[in-house]
């Protein structure tokens, strides 16, 4: 089979053990192209493991991964960033002394020019009108020239979220993006994300404890339990499947 | 004309008055504090800027000093000296950095702690080369185009001239994205690395480039005082500098070179006070640390953020519509 042919991400046989726990074992999915793929299961299930494993954070004991054909094993985080793939952390993770348009420049820069351009070229890396429509398609506009860290914890989230965008990334992986948000801000997130899958063709996958979010979302689910895949399908399959309700709900 | 901009032709204007009003002790003082800016300002930018907690500038200090004392004995020109010595630290600073990689905070200050340790034995047992205890003299005050520097006051504007240079680079780097890039380290260099930020890169270019001003301070700091010897480079002048740039306000461009004015001056006043003057250093130093942690243009951007809050409250209370 082709590689290319459509897909973002592969992965295969992803194991990692910290001393004797299978914190993943043995995981293998591929990420199609426009989709939205949930990552669901019980906590400690090894979901932020996986998706450290992916994105070059922590090196896998074994196991592949490539991105758009290409094996990435070894490539550290700011590189798989290059190649296409952003993300965001199951902790909240902005830059707490920056602006909020600072914060946004930063996540767009690193994609423009080389090191020297860098240096020699514009304070904002000629950003700044991205920037803004970017921080515009948040609603974060009035708190543009507030410090990061003075935002409430769900604008943070929604901040949080919006940088990963900033770099015009092929694969989005959201770890979480819906803790600790509350309700409207829930409302507005989701519906950002649909404008992005929908209207500009952006892949996710999204890590989440909020089933009504999940299963609104995404087009697809898997189930992590204790490292291991044990359900994949619909979010309508996913409901109705004993083993995940097994998984969540029995001991 | 912004306030800040009136400000610091203010300053820039007394910096060129201030050397014909003083004798010589004073324009030696001046002088000093512009040599030890300049070193501060590197440090500012490795720790202020990217967090990197480093003890050992006073170790560049001293490769700067001893490279350019060297070379100057051997009939080369200054600026020879200069250049080399920038470059040598520069380079030292990239292999220094590398320990940073892998520990932080108070491990890397140990580390950095052996290295200024490990340099001050160079320079204090290699007599051969440094002249060990003895140290170095000998060497004559730069001349450029038949002006000679003797005169302290040409020194000075030398020295002004150099320092104005470096300060312009220095803003530079950190108005440019590289200096968004070395906060991202400072602040999240987890996130940085996984929004593209190649963390290995900047952090080896935060303490090479912080070490070269080190290195380029030193240079000048030789011709200054015309007699180096080890102990000018032990490990409390790095604490001295560290002080600086603290007490000043890590992370603010002026920070350093307030904070070298004040842990300069300060012990020249408190002079009349003999024998007592190191304990009430001591304890301003605790006091003002204790009420700002942030330095004092930490203080002063609190202070200046609380003004203009109470006055937008002010207009708003008076019942107009604020503009």
């Amino acid at each position: 089979m082709n590689s290319a042919s459509g897909n973002v991400l592969r992965v295969r046989g992803i194991s990692k053990s910290f001393g004797g726990v299978h914190a993943v074992n043995d995981v293998s999915f591929d990420v199609q192209e426009g989709e939205v793929l949930g990552l669901i299961g019980p906590n400690g299930s090894g979901k932020s493991t996986l998706f450290d494993c992916i994105l070059g954070q922590l090196t896998p004991d074994t196991g592949e991964v490539y991105v758009g054909g290409e094996a990435v094993a070894g490539k550290r985080p700011c590189d798989l960033n290059k190649l296409g793939i952003a993300r965001t952390f199951q902790m909240l993770q902005v830059f707490p002394e920056m602006t909020v348009l600072e914060n946004i420049i930063l996540a767009g820069q690193e994609h423009h020019g080389g090191m020297l351009s860098r240096l020699f070229g514009k304070r904002d890396a000629g950003l700044t009108e991205e920037a803004d429509e970017m921080i515009a398609f948040f609603r974060l506009s009035h708190l543009r020239d507030q410090r990061a860290g003075s935002l409430s914890y769900g604008q943070q989230k929604l901040l949080d979220v919006a940088m990963a965008f900033m770099a015009g990334p092929r694969l989005v992986m959201l770890d979480e993006p819906a803790g600790g948000v509350n309700l409207t801000m829930l409302e507005s997130l989701k519906e950002h994300l649909k404008v992005f899958n929908e209207e500009r063709g952006a892949t996710f996958v999204v890590i989440e404890h909020n089933m009504e979010f999940v299963m609104a979302l995404c087009s697809r689910i898997l189930v992590l339990s204790n490292g291991a895949i044990i359900a994949e399908g619909t979010p309508e399959e996913i409901r109705n499947d004993p083993d995940v309700i097994e998984a969540y709900l029995g001991a | 004309m912004r306030p800040m901009t009136i400000a610091g032709l203010a300053v820039l204007g007394l910096l060129i008055v201030l050397p014909f009003g003083l004798k010589g002790y004073g324009i030696y003082i001046l002088s000093l504090w512009i040599v030890y800016s300049i070193a501060a300002m590197g440090l500012n930018l490795t720790l202020g800027y990217a967090g990197q907690v480093s003890l050992a500038q006073a170790a560049f200090l001293g490769i700067g000093a001893y490279t350019t004392a060297l070379l100057m004995k051997a009939g080369y020109p200054f600026f020879v000296g200069f250049g080399l010595s920038a470059g040598i630290c520069f380079g030292v600073g990239l292999i220094l950095g590398y320990p940073a990689l892998r520990v932080q905070h108070h491990f890397l200050a140990f580390v950095t702690l052996g290295f200024n340790a490990l340099v001050w034995l160079v320079f204090r047992n290699e007599e051969w080369l440094t002249g060990g205890t003895y140290g170095l003299m000998g060497f004559s005050r730069p001349s450029f185009f038949g002006v000679s520097t003797n005169n302290p006051v040409v020194f000075y504007f030398f020295s002004l001239a150099l320092f104005l240079l470096l300060a312009f680079v220095l803003w530079w780097i950190v108005r440019s994205p590289w200096g968004r890039a070395f906060q991202a380290l400072r602040e999240n260099p987890i996130r940085a690395n996984s929004l593209g930020v190649d963390v290995r890169r900047m952090t080896l270019l935060a303490f090479a480039i912080g070490s070269a001003y080190g290195g380029m301070a030193g240079s000048l700091f030789a011709p200054l005082v015309e007699f180096i010897d080890p102990q000018s480079f032990m490990l409390d002048t790095s604490l001295m500098l560290l002080l600086m740039v603290i007490v000043g306000g890590s992370g603010h461009f002026f920070g350093p070179i307030l904070g070298a004015l004040l842990v300069i001056l300060l012990p020249e006043w408190l002079r009349f006070t003999e024998g007592l003057y190191l304990i009430i250093y001591a304890s301003l130093v605790i006091v003002l640390l204790a009420v700002c942690p942030s330095g004092l243009l930490g203080l002063y951007e609190r202070t200046a953020a609380a003004v203009r809050a109470r006055s937008s409250d002010r207009r708003e209370s008076a019942g107009g519509s604020a503009p």
